[in-house]
Parts: structure tokens; sequence; C-alpha cells
């Protein structure tokens, strides 16, 4: 322990005089206010805070005062220094809250600006279409049938009860493909409607059998704003113990209230075709007029002409013949099918003026369609 | 078929209010398809009169001859004084009746008349040809000279007949007895539940030994055949203005009286008739099948070479027409302008052919006519001899004729049409109870003779041969207690087991494609062989393998794809035309694949399941029908804008999409460089994949080839994908396994390795993938360098970041450079690899 310092002359410390350590304090707290960045702050911290600060050095002057003049002084230098300190930090709290707020407001960006670097892709309608209304009977427990398009006349024409000498078997407008030889009689069409799918799905698997066939089907047809001669169709088919041309009519109605929604519903019109016996031509009422059009020059309805009816497509009861030529015993079992055009059904749907808009692949008209439909 | 309302109304007592829409709604919920009806005279207005022309006045000096004319109206015109009228046509001569519209009437077409001048004279009104009145061609190109005995100042549009409504009716095939009014009438009296006139009943005289000599050789082709004569047909006579009106709303044209007969009544009666010149026809008619190398010239001139299955009409010379198709020109009645070798007296014939026969005779010579159109969808055997009478009284009445007592008619026995049906059989079809009463009641009102109880034995009526089996009958019931009366049920399907994988994958190719920004456009199948040369295929290349068409729709496209790429690069094209030159397509689709043995399908049974290897014959000889999936992209695939520099699409996004592909179908894809047709040689992938132990090229992937870009009219540097989805279907490896996670630290290492150009990355990766072992987690290339002078000539640096993770420890650094140093030895043993210095 060494000796007290005896020769010590309080006069003569003239850095802990109480006005030199408030004038010091003062000088400090005068000089952090001053400072308007983070950066002469940093600097009147160094010079009225750091280590070689009036202030410090004040400090290590009180171990050479006396014992009874210390405590005195220390109490004095403390409080000075924690008053710096305090108006420090917040000084640097205030600068700092500035510079934020700044700083982000530079940041700032124009929310509104367009990122097309990558343009979307799209699916087609034509597929989207089909799909949704595969799902709608998929969700009742029918499978989705496939087969093939370059397609056998016996599947594509005879199975269905067009024989050889059948008028429709000529108004069918085939495309008829060539023999090995280059010969025209080959027994290979391109399949004129998806109804061979339905021979295949009868032969391959087990009753009772519910499919839906979508698919490409062909006909020799220009093209033009209302023909493709490469055209979509979807086909249903049930065959089953009982099944009736109501189940064929709630069906139907089934399948226009879940795309066009409720309080839809389906007309049938005899007709004929060669598979189907009796056969309908299937309607479902217009729904954007809801039929209000008719008669109500007032209000013509673009969609359906004001007929209040827009036509779909065929269907009707399988003919017992077409039963028979798939080994279908017709004494006990029956069936309905029905098939319509995807094409028409997008034109009427989602206001399509010219079929050739579907057909030519122009992005600015299938990029609108997206995902699904 | 065309049918006139007020020709209609003559076998149906319709209620006068009856419209021709009100007709139309009620056939169409009975079963007739009638498309349109036609308002004939709608926007007519008089007055319109017959007039006779007093005088004619020739005008000179105009381009083409003017006649002026003074025309007694009668008292039509109010003053009684002949009209003046200026007219450009020249058929006719003073003392003419014609038809004349007065000022102030109005013609079809809103075409309104008025007094005006014209050539220098002042024309108060006009003389009418039958076009200017909305009538149809009537063979003329002139004014209608009306028949003398015609009455001055009449009102025309009486007449003519000029207001009407015609019903055009689409006749499905089944219902060939609606190819006439008779059967029209027929079904419009059920519909409104009248009484029908049916003109088909006459007294008709029995056959007998005068008539004019017929055989029949082949009866199953001709079960019914009748001739009648008439004869002292005067040459002058013309068919009534009535019967030319008829003939005109069907939509025929006026020929001559006798021709004009023949086709009203196969108008009425759906009967096909046909007359001879009696004295043209040699000796007896025949009705036999064709000899090889028989000629017929047609009444359209066309000389037909005869097949031995068709049905002819002969006489001592060979035959003379095409039965139930055409008539031959030798035999032919004469036109009536030529009134010096108008034919005097006629055979009549009145027949009936076996439908397919007719309908063989029909296409083999590409010959349609309205006779072959009813034979072929039945027409009603017992309607013949009525037919022929009806025409008979017709030429009597109207040419001034006598009926020859001889009567032919050669008849095959034939028992009426049968068929038994229980009597519940439509409530079962229909899934509604009609009840006996009704289903017999319904099937008596179509024509049917109905006996028995439960079971029930229905005779159908003659005209509706249609009516083979059961369901037919019940069809005949349904739709006359209204199809729209069906109440709306629904079945009970078993539950389906959703979309198969190969359907799945299907869509989710879709989806990933245009979620990586492609669109989606499906182009047609038909491609030539000039875009397979465009497309720089090989002499050899199976691509070139095509199914072919018999009858294209386009001579130039004969065939069907065996690629994507020529519809889509078409589309690509046409795109661009368009001014979307930033363009990324994709098509998924069937390619169509010849097999090597390809023979012709053969007829079926259909009375009976074909069995298992029937059916596998018939799919031996179809092609192999794979799905593809194809991308073809121009332009940039990143767009410029204010983040930066816009990127062109380039041989890399190809082979991406390739692998996005992959990606879905859980196929694990080779990428390697290939040389493969359309592509650049040195920017081409070959992708492939491994099934079943098997390695299979699937598709290429990149850059197309400069020659093709320019022959197909494309972008530079286009690029493009295809690849076999059923093939990759087939490679994927299903139920994808979870991986464990480790949580410890990662490790990471990055090297660069100094290869020769040519050598692979994948080769690269793979041998630093197999040499760090199961420390590694994962791999990636984050840069290529090249560099002649630091690198060395031919020499490339390949920068890789490793991952390195264990499952049960943190690595230690040793461990990390340890299994570093030995990737990158296998690197160098497999690849010559060195580490960068």
């Amino acid at each position: 322990m060494s000796a007290p310092n005896k020769s010590y002359d309080p006069v003569e410390v003239e850095a802990l005089k109480p006005e030199e350590i408030e004038r010091m304090r003062d000088e400090a707290l005068a000089a952090f206010a001053a400072a308007a960045s983070l950066d002469a702050l940093q600097e009147a911290k160094t010079a009225h805070a750091g280590g070689t600060s009036p202030l410090s050095l004040a400090n290590r002057e009180i171990g050479a005062l006396p014992p009874h003049a210390k405590a005195d002084a220390g109490k004095r230098v403390g409080q000075a220094r924690g008053a710096v300190n305090k108006a420090l930090a917040v000084r640097q709290a205030e600068l700092e809250a500035e510079r934020d707020q700044r700083v982000l407001v530079e940041e700032a960006v124009d929310v509104t600006l367009p990122h097309d670097r990558v343009p979307p892709g799209a699916r087609h309608p034509l597929t989207t279409l089909s799909e949704r209304i595969e799902d709608i009977f998929v969700a009742m427990g029918y499978e989705v049938a496939e087969g093939p398009q370059v397609e056998a006349e016996w599947f594509n024409f005879d199975a269905l009860n067009i024989g050889p000498d059948h008028p429709a078997r000529g108004e069918a407008d085939t495309f008829f493909v060539q023999g090995p030889d280059g010969g025209a009689d080959s027994g290979v069409v391109l399949r004129t409607h998806t109804s061979p799918v339905q021979i295949r799905s009868l032969l391959e698997r087990a009753l009772p059998v519910y499919v839906i066939c979508p698919g490409r089907v062909y006909r020799t047809d220009e093209l033009d704003a209302t023909h493709t001669p490469v055209f979509h169709q979807v086909e249903l088919l049930a065959v089953d113990e009982g099944l009736t041309m109501s189940d064929l009519k709630g069906t139907l109605d089934h399948m226009v209230q879940s795309l066009f929604g409720a309080g839809m519903k389906t007309r049938l019109r005899p007709n004929f075709f060669p598979f189907t016996e009796p056969s309908a031509e299937m309607d479902m009422l217009c729904y954007v007029c809801k039929g209000a059009s008719v008669g109500n020059p007032d209000r013509p309805c673009r969609t359906c002409s004001s007929e209040g009816w827009i036509e779909l497509g065929g269907c009707g009861m399988v003919n017992p013949r077409v039963l028979t030529a798939c080994g279908v015993d017709p004494e006990q079992y029956s069936g309905f099918a029905f098939g319509f055009g995807i094409e028409r059904m997008l034109m009427f749907r989602h206001n399509v003026e010219d079929m050739r808009d579907m057909v030519e692949g122009d992005v600015r008209f299938t990029r609108p369609f997206g995902m699904e439909i | 078929m065309r049918v006139p309302l007020s020709w209609l109304r003559e076998y149906v007592d319709l209620p006068a209010t009856q419209t021709g829409r009100d007709v139309q709604a009620r056939l169409i919920s009975a079963g007739l398809e009638v498309e349109t009806v036609e308002h004939l005279g709608a926007d007519l207005k008089g007055p319109l009169v017959v007039g006779q022309v007093l005088t004619i006045e020739e005008l000179e000096g105009f381009k083409k001859p003017i006649r002026f004319c003074t025309v007694d109206v009668g008292g039509a015109n109010g003053t009684g004084e002949p009209q003046e009228i200026v007219c450009g046509a020249r058929n006719f001569s003073a003392g003419d009746k014609v038809v004349v519209v007065l000022p102030g009437a109005t013609l079809p077409g809103g075409f309104a008349i008025a007094a005006r001048k014209t050539y220098g004279r002042t024309s108060h009104g006009m003389i009418c040809s039958s076009d200017e009145l909305g009538m149809g061609d009537d063979g003329t190109k002139g004014i209608i000279v009306l028949p003398p005995e015609t009455e001055v100042g009449r009102d025309a549009v009486e007449l003519l007949e000029l207001v009407d409504e015609v019903l055009d009716i689409a006749v499905t095939a089944n219902r060939g007895d609606c190819l006439s009014l008779r059967g029209v009438a027929r079904e419009t009296a059920i519909a409104y539940g009248l009484p029908l006139r049916d003109p088909a009943l006459l007294d008709v005289p029995g056959p007998n030994a005068y008539g004019y000599p017929v055989r029949v050789s082949d009866p199953a082709g001709c079960d019914r055949f009748t001739a009648r004569t008439v004869t002292g047909l005067s040459p002058e006579a013309r068919s009534p203005i009535w019967l030319r009106r008829r003939l005109q709303k069907v939509g025929m044209r006026p020929v001559s009286l006798a021709v004009d007969v023949t086709n009203y009544v196969m108008m009425e009666l759906g009967q096909p008739l046909h007359a001879y010149d009696r004295g043209l026809v040699r000796g007896t008619i025949g009705v036999r099948r064709a000899e090889e190398g028989e000629k017929l010239v047609t009444l359209d001139g066309v000389e037909r070479a005869l097949h031995r299955e068709d049905l002819v009409i002969t006489d001592e010379r060979g035959p003379i027409g095409l039965a139930g198709v055409m008539g031959g020109a030798d035999t032919e009645i004469a036109d009536h302008e030529d009134v010096a070798n108008a034919s005097t007296e006629v055979v009549i014939e009145a027949a009936h052919f076996d439908q397919v026969s007719i309908a063989r005779t029909a296409r083999r010579h590409r010959l349609s006519s309205e006779a072959s159109r009813r034979f072929e969808r039945g027409v009603d055997p017992a309607a013949a001899a009525a037919a022929a009478q009806r025409t008979v009284d017709l030429l009597v009445l109207l040419a001034g004729g006598t009926a020859d007592a001889g009567v032919t008619e050669v008849v095959a026995p034939s028992a009426p049409h049968t068929v038994s049906t229980p009597a519940d059989h439509p409530d079962k079809v229909a899934g509604v109870v009609y009840g006996r009463e009704t289903v017999v009641r319904r099937l008596q009102e179509i024509g049917c003779d109905v006996y028995g109880q439960d079971e029930l034995l229905v005779t159908v009526p003659s005209w509706r041969p249609d009516l083979a089996e059961p369901n037919d009958l019940a069809e005949e019931v349904i739709r006359l207690e209204g199809y729209e009366n069906l109440p709306s049920t629904l079945p009970k399907p078993p539950s389906g087991r959703g979309l198969t994988h190969r359907q799945r994958l299907h869509r989710r190719v879709g989806r990933a494609l245009a979620g990586a920004g492609y669109v989606e456009a499906p182009t047609y199948p038909f491609v030539g062989e000039q875009v397979l040369d465009q497309l720089g295929l090989a002499a050899d290349d199976p691509a070139r393998r095509t199914v072919r068409l018999v009858n294209p729709l386009n001579d130039e496209e004969p065939s069907l794809r065996t690629s994507l790429l020529p519809g889509l690069l078409g589309a690509l094209r046409r795109n661009d035309g368009r001014g979307s030159h930033d363009l990324a397509l994709f098509e998924t689709g069937l390619v169509f694949l010849p097999r090597e043995e390809r023979g012709a399908a053969g007829h079926l049974p259909v009375d009976r399941r074909p069995t298992d290897e029937e059916i596998a014959a018939l799919d031996a000889v179809l092609p192999e029908q794979p799905r593809h999936a194809a991308v073809v992209l121009a332009g940039a695939r990143e767009q410029a804008g204010w983040w930066g520099e816009g990127r062109p699409a380039g041989w890399a996004d190809a082979v991406e999409a390739a692998r996005v592909v992959a990606r879905e179908a859980g196929a694990e894809l080779t990428v390697r460089g290939g040389q493969y047709g359309p592509w650049h040689p040195g920017r081409c992938a070959e992708l492939v994949v491994t099934a079943d132990g098997a390695e299979r090229v699937v598709g290429h992937a990149g850059e197309l080839h400069p020659r093709v870009l320019k022959a197909l009219g494309l972008p530079a540097r286009s690029c493009a994908m295809e690849l076999d989805l059923d093939a990759l279907e087939a490679a994927g490896d299903g139920t994808p396994q979870a991986p464990g996670i480790s949580t410890f630290p990662v490790a990471t290492q990055d090297v660069a390795l100094v290869v020769d150009k040519p050598v692979p990355a994948t080769e690269v990766e793979a041998a630093l993938r197999e040499g760090a072992g199961e420390l590694l987690e994962a791999i990636r290339l984050f840069d290529v360098y090249v560099n002649d002078e630091h690198l060395g000539d031919g020499k490339k640096s390949l920068a890789y970041a490793l991952r390195f993770r264990a499952a049960d420890r943190t690595l230690t650094v040793d461990e990390a450079s340890a299994a570093r140093d030995a990737a990158v030895a296998l690197a160098g043993e497999r690849t010559g690899a060195v580490l960068r210095g």
C-alpha cells in the first residue's frame, strides 16, 4: 500500500473545480445536440465522451486529491459523465431513427411496374373444357376411356350398326386410310366420332360399364368459320341392368347443371342414329337468357338466336344390335349414350366467333384461358 | 324435303289459324327435323295482275333491244286504259297473257314499283319474270307467258300461289316415308290428332294380260314392277300453273308435262316413277343385273360402265335405265320445246327395288338422284300401283291422253312384316309406365295392326320398313307420348377408379409446360412429303414411313404425322407472322407409325362378339399411335425490361422442357449429345431413358438446324423438343420415396476442374457423385469457364459446389475434404479432369 500523497494542492487541480466540470458537461451536451448526423455525433462522442475527453482526463485526476476531497469530486465527475452518456444515447437513437426513416423513403419503389419477364403459358381451352366435362362424370363414378384415332371400320361403323350399305355410312364424310398397296379398301379410317371407343370399352371392360370418351375425331370438311376437319367430341356410355331413357335425361340435366349452373335443363327431340334406338337430339336451355328471349323482340339473345334452346348433340338408348355385336345380352342389359362437340360448346360458352381461332394455335387466343376453364 | 303448307293442307284439315311455325313446332316434337320455315311472298304487295300484250314497239339505239308495250290489264289500273310498259325481255308476242305489276306494288325483296322514266319513255309498271316474283327458276330465262285462256285483270298473286309457307325438313336415314307429302301429312295428322286423307287410297284396276310386257329376272332386287301405258298425249300440252308451282316450291324445275307429272307423284306419294317414250322402247322391259362390259348413257349424258351387281332396266337392245337411280338417254321423254318429237305414248314404271342394291349402285356411280335417295331409305312397296294410277290419271286429265286398259304387275310374294314385343317394353325403355292401352293406341296411330295381351304381335305398315325391332316400336310410343314428358332420374354407377396413370400424366405435363410459360397449340395431323424434306429427314428415316389417306383434303398433305413438329412449327411461323415474336408453344398428341407388316382389316360379324383373336387381328392392322409431347421456341425466353436485359430462347430451354416433362413422368432422363434430322448437329441433345433394363432414345431437344429454319421460314435460332410421352411413362419409377432428412450441419466445398472441351459435364458430375460417396448431399455446377490463355487450348473449367452432410454426426473438415478429394480423383480417372490450380 502506497503512502498517501501529502503533497497535494487542491487549488492546483484546476480540472476538478465544480465550475470546470459543469462547463465540460455542458460543452458535451451542446456538442451532442449540435451533431446533425451520426458521423458528427461519433466525432462529438470521441471529443466529449472518449478516453481522451476532458471529463475522462478529469476523472483520472481524482486520485490526486486528498481523501476528503475525493468523494466530492468523484461524485461530481460521475454525475457529469452519466449525464453526458445519457445524452449521447438519446441523440444516437434520435439520429438513427431519422436515418432509418430517410433511407426507407429513399428505397421506395414503384410497385406498379410490370414484371412480365417470362410471359405466362396456357393450356388450350379445348383441352381444359374437355377435362372439365370428364371430371363431372369421374365424380359420378364414370371412368375416362380412350382409343385409337386411326381406327378399323368395324369399330367405327359396323359394330355401331352402320353396315356397309347404311346411308349414314355414306354421309359420314370419312377420311379413308390407304392399304399397304396404296389401295382404298384397307378397312381403316380416321375415326369419325368417338363412338368406337364405346365399342372397345364394352369389349374390354366388365359390366356394368360407365365410361366417358373424349377425343379427336375427323371428317372431310374444309376449314371455315363453322367447320373444321379435325375436331373434338365427348361421348358417354352407360350399360347396366335396367337403365332407361329417363336416366339418360337425368344424366344430361346433371351435366348442364354442373357446367352452367343450377336451374339448367335439357330437352330431347326425336331423331335417328343407327347406334341408338330410341334416338334423340339434345338441346340445353340457353344459359344466357334462360328462354326469356323467345317471342320477346325487345330482349334478343345472341347466344341462342332467341330460340331459347341451344343444340348440343345426339343421344339415345344403345341399340340392342350394338350390344349384341359386343357380346352383351340385350335381354339383360340396356344402356344409354350421348355425344357432342367440344368446339361447339366452347363457341357458345365462351363467345368464340370463328372456328379457325380454335385451330390456328394463335397465342393471343389461348392465353386468356389459363390453366383451367 | 320441302313441304308447302298449302299442299299439306290438302291431306290434313289443319285449323286455318295454324302457321308454318306452329306446324314446325308440332313436327319437331314428333321427331321430324323441320330446319326452316320459308315465307314465300312475305313482303309481296299488289297490284299484280294478268295482262294481255296489245302492241309492241321496238325501241332502237340502245345497247340492248328494248320494247315499249301497251298491255290490257282490264280494270286493274282503275282506268281500263292500256298500261304503257317498257320491257327488256323478248320471249313474248302481242296477244300473249303476261303478269303485270302496277305502280304502288312491292315485289319480293322490298322492290317498290312506281312509274318511272326509262329509255326515253315512261314505264307504268313491269312485265314480270318468275325470278322477280320469287318463284324460282322455271327454265324460260324470260318473262312468264301464261296460258291463253287466263283471264285478263285477274289477281296474279292468287293465280300463281305466290304467298305460301314452305317447311324444310331434314329427313333422317330411317324415314324414307317422309320424303313425300303423304308421309309428312301422316305425321302431321298424328301430331294434331286429325284424320289423314291418304292420297294413295285410289281405285286401281287389277293386273291383266294386256299390259306392257315386263320380265323381272331378279325378284330379290325388284319385288314389284307395275307398268301402265297412256296413249294420245297432246304434244302441245303443258303442265298447268298449279302443278308447276308445287314443283317449284318443293325445289324441282318444271321440264315437260310427262316428266313433271312423274315428279309430282313422286313428291306426293314418295314412289319414284319413270316414264319411257313408248316409241323408243324395243320389246319386253326387263329387270336384271348388268352384265360384264355393258354400258349405259344415263339422262345426265354420262356414259357409265356397268357393274355386275348394278340392277338395270332393259329392252331388247340391252340396258335402258339404271334401276331406281336414273333412266337412260335413249328412251328419254322429249323436252316440251321439241314439239315435233314430243312423246305421245308413254309407259309408266312404278317399281320397288332393294334398298341395299340401289345404295351400292348410287355409291358406285357417284350418282345420287331423287329416286335413289328414296329407295335407299325405304319406299312403300304397296303404293306402287296407286302411284302408277295417279300418274295415269294426271296424264289423262292434263294431256288429253287415254289410259291403256292393260295393267302389268309383277309381284314377288312376301308376307307383311311383324314384330313381337312385350307390351311393357316401351315402359322399360323409357322408365315411364304408359300401360298396354296407350302402347297399342300409339302403334295403331302410326298404322300398325296389333294383337295380343302381354306379348304383342305387331304388323308394321308397308311404308315403315324401319320398324323391325321392339326398340323401334318403343321409340314410336315414346316420341308420340312426348320426349319432353320423360322424367329426369340418375342411375347409380359403381364407384370408379378415377383417371388412369396415363391420363393423369397427360394432364400434369400440360400443366407443367404451361406453368413454365408454354402455350398449348393443338395442330392438325396432316403432313406431306415437302415438310419432311424441309425438316431434313434422311431418306431412310423411319419418320418418312407414313400412314396415307385415300381422300386427303389437300393433295399436298396426304399423310398423317409421325412427329408433332411440322404442325407445331407451322403454328410458330403463323404466330411470328402475326407479330408475336417471343414464342414458346407446346403440343401433346398422337403420332401415327405404320407397322412393318400391314394388312387390310377384315370384316368381322356383328351378330356376336368377335373373338379375342379376331379383335387382335383387327388391331394389328392399325398403326401404332403413341402420344408425343413437343415444344418449340423462338425469340426471347425472358424479355428485356426495367429489370435489365432479356434472354433469347436457346437450346438449353428446349432441353429443360424435356426435363420438366420427365420430372412429371417420374422418369430419370439422361441427356447426351446427339445428331438427328431437324436439329443443329452441334446443339442437339438425345433424350434417353431406361425402361425394363434397356436404354431407349425417347426424343431430341435443342436448337434447330439453320437450313431447316430457312426452309420453313422460321426465326433464326428457333429451338424444339419432342419426345415419346408413352415411352417416358413406361420408364417412370412410380411412387417417389421420401429421403432421410439430416439436421446436422452442412459442409460445403467448391471445386473447379479443368477438362477437355468435348467432355460432357454430365460425365464429370457423375464421376464426382460416385467418387464423393454417400456423404454427398447435393452437387451443383455453378460455372463454366473457357479461356485458352489461362486454361490451355481446348480446355474448359467446370466449377462445382459440393454439399456434404452425414446422417448421424457433424462432419469434420477432414472428412469433407477427404470425400471431396475422392470425388476429384475419380473424376480425374474417368474424364482426365484436374483441379484448377
